[in-house]
């Protein structure tokens, strides 16, 4: 696979917010210095009457989000996984979810892919803990173009929304001309017959390395990107589980909460099967490269190859 | 509006405290008779506000950051006419929308609030938002003497103070008080107005239950220019029931039904001096 463009999803979403500007008078965005690492900072040089940084204050940050979008503005609150889902927890969920409020959160430098900063910065608990919010819609990019759909899905929906980005490049998957983008709705990324692979964000491409591996050695896996994590597509998940009988859910994030919990829930209300959850298995991160990482806490294809392949 | 007139509509929203938390069997009676004479001062005389039309665009905002003094902020919302002074009663109790901590469901209330700390960075953010929309509405919030320990209020003041927001009114309802006992003995806030000033707020100390103090205080407020201002309002915790006056134990217990007769009777009493 040479010449694969890669971009960061923090980067796409950097530039939809300037690209979505003009379209949407009432995007404001809010950032809690950390301005150039989440990209912000792209928004703020083009509009900088539009781009509120809040200082190191998370908490207030939410709050000043919540405030502006009861005037009519749709804020964008941005800061690393850590702090908006983490640190800001109640105020997200008491200020922003409760009150059901038109408040979008940028979520960037999530997952163990933050790499170099090590486990303090490597938010693995940020999906679980947002699907709990009610009516929180919880999205996970896997790519540039699906980064920005989310972001424009997010202006377009009418109330609270979770978005995560990554810190590292990574490849533009989505770049097939039937792709469309729709709030709750899964992507048929590979079509198979022996086991189905549920991932979301990064993992979608893991997942695809994996299933050509795989396929070498005549197990076909059918590929399921699930972006939007909350409201979850159930039917395209219950629909491959009965075709296969075996579920694997691939995510950069805990395997506690996150999205091997959400397609068990499915799963077990509606068609139970045997499901391995790939992830971090309940440890935190540490200091490396990204690649390294995600090499050795088997999150690469090489990883999920291999834990798909015990599993069949 | 005259004190006279305010003193008795005061007067009403005490009852409605007294009448609502009995009936819950539950609420925070002590921190909402504290802060009902600057209730009734917003919604009777200070706020730009329509009862029939709770959510218009102009009007000012007023967020309780204390929001477990909802009784307070309910019986004045039920008494300037937003909804039925008799729905008081139905205060906590399952199938009312009157919540033990207000939400978004109630009429005039323009944000849900409980969780201390939280609700003055959602005043920041309104006031903000009148400032980037060019609007000239004015935004209100109350906290609690205790609650200003909770670090996002500092956070917030920090916000407010850099952004200049004059439209912004945060008032301290300082009655002394918190669940554990008095402030300065359970974790000390003082100095409250030095705090404020070096956030950058204009600062008015007043005592809490004088109209006259109340109102020079507002118009202070509106006067000056380029920072938020701060009134901390010297107050009685319980304020208008003798037994209840002066008393931690009262933050967040109901009267019973004899409790209930002596108070309302109190409240009576406070009546017949108002002719």
């Amino acid at each position: 696979m040479a010449d694969v463009k890669k971009i960061a999803t923090r980067e796409s979403y950097g530039n939809a917010l300037k690209d979505l500007a003009e379209e949407f008078p009432q995007l404001v965005v809010l950032d809690a210095d950390l301005a150039g690492a989440t990209k912000t900072g792209i928004f703020k040089k083009a509009y900088p009457d539009r781009h509120i940084d809040c200082g190191i204050a998370e908490s207030n940050m939410m709050g000043i989000a919540a405030g502006l979008a009861l005037t009519g503005k749709i804020p964008f609150a941005s800061s690393f996984a850590m702090f908006a889902a983490g640190r800001a927890f109640e105020q997200v969920r008491n200020s922003i979810g409760y009150p059901h409020l038109n408040v979008k959160i940028g979520a960037t430098h999530a997952g163990i892919t933050v790499g170099e900063d090590g486990a303090s910065h490597q938010c693995n608990e940020d999906i679980a803990l947002m699907r709990t919010i009610p009516g929180m819609v919880v999205m996970v990019p896997s790519d540039d173009i699906e980064a920005k759909a989310a972001v424009r899905a997010a202006l377009e929906h009418e109330g609270p929304v979770y978005i995560r980005f990554g810190r590292a490049a990574v490849p533009v998957i989505n770049d097939k001309p039937d792709y469309k983008f729709e709030i709750g709705k899964g992507q048929l990324v590979r079509e198979g017959k022996d086991v189905t692979i549920v991932a979301t964000g990064i993992m979608v491409d893991s997942a695809i390395g994996a299933a050509e591996k795989l396929a070498a050695e005549g197990i076909d896996a059918e590929i399921i990107n699930i972006c939007t994590i909350k409201p979850i597509d159930k039917d395209i998940i219950i629909k491959s589980a009965q075709k296969t009988g075996k579920v694997v859910t691939c995510e950069e994030h805990s395997v506690i909460g996150g999205l091997g919990s959400a397609v068990c829930e499915v799963l077990a209300d509606e068609y139970p099967v045997k499901v391995k959850r790939i992830g971090m298995q309940d440890v935190f991160g540490e200091s490396g490269s990204a690649s390294d990482l995600t090499h050795k806490y088997g999150l690469d294809a090489e990883g999920v190859y291999k834990q798909v392949k015990e599993f069949v | 509006m005259d004190n006279l007139q305010l003193k008795k509509y005061a007067n009403e929203v005490r009852k409605g405290i007294v009448t609502s938390t009995h009936s819950a069997k539950a609420g925070h009676p002590g921190g909402s008779l504290s802060a009902a004479d600057v209730f009734t001062f917003l919604y009777f005389e200070e706020m730009n506000i329509d009862p029939k039309n709770p959510e218009k665009e102009d009007r000012d905002r007023f967020v309780l950051s204390k929001g477990h003094t909802a009784p307070g902020l309910y019986s004045a919302l039920a008494n300037r006419g937003y909804f039925p002074v008799e729905d008081l009663k139905t205060l906590r109790k399952l199938g009312s929308y009157l919540q033990g901590h207000p939400n978004m469901h109630i009429p005039g209330v323009d944000m849900a609030s409980g969780s201390l700390g939280q609700g003055i960075s959602a005043a920041a953010g309104m006031a903000l938002g009148a400032k980037l929309g060019n609007k000239d509405f004015r935004v209100y919030t109350l906290l609690g003497d205790g609650e200003i320990q909770e670090g996002q209020v500092w956070e917030a003041a920090m916000f407010a103070g850099f952004r200049k927001l004059d439209n912004l009114v945060v008032i301290v309802d300082n009655n002394g008080l918190q669940i554990d006992g008095p402030v300065d003995e359970v974790c000390s806030p003082y100095p409250i107005a030095d705090k404020f000033k070096a956030f950058n707020f204009n600062v008015v100390e007043i005592d809490g239950h004088d109209f006259d103090q109340i109102r020079s205080a507002f118009n202070n407020a509106k006067e000056t220019k380029g920072m938020p201002t701060c009134i901390i309002l010297k107050t009685v915790k319980g304020k208008g029931v003798s037994f209840m006056e002066n008393k931690a134990d009262w933050h967040g217990k109901a009267p019973n039904d004899e409790e209930y007769a002596t108070a309302m009777a109190d409240l009576a009493k406070i009546d017949e001096t108002l002719c």
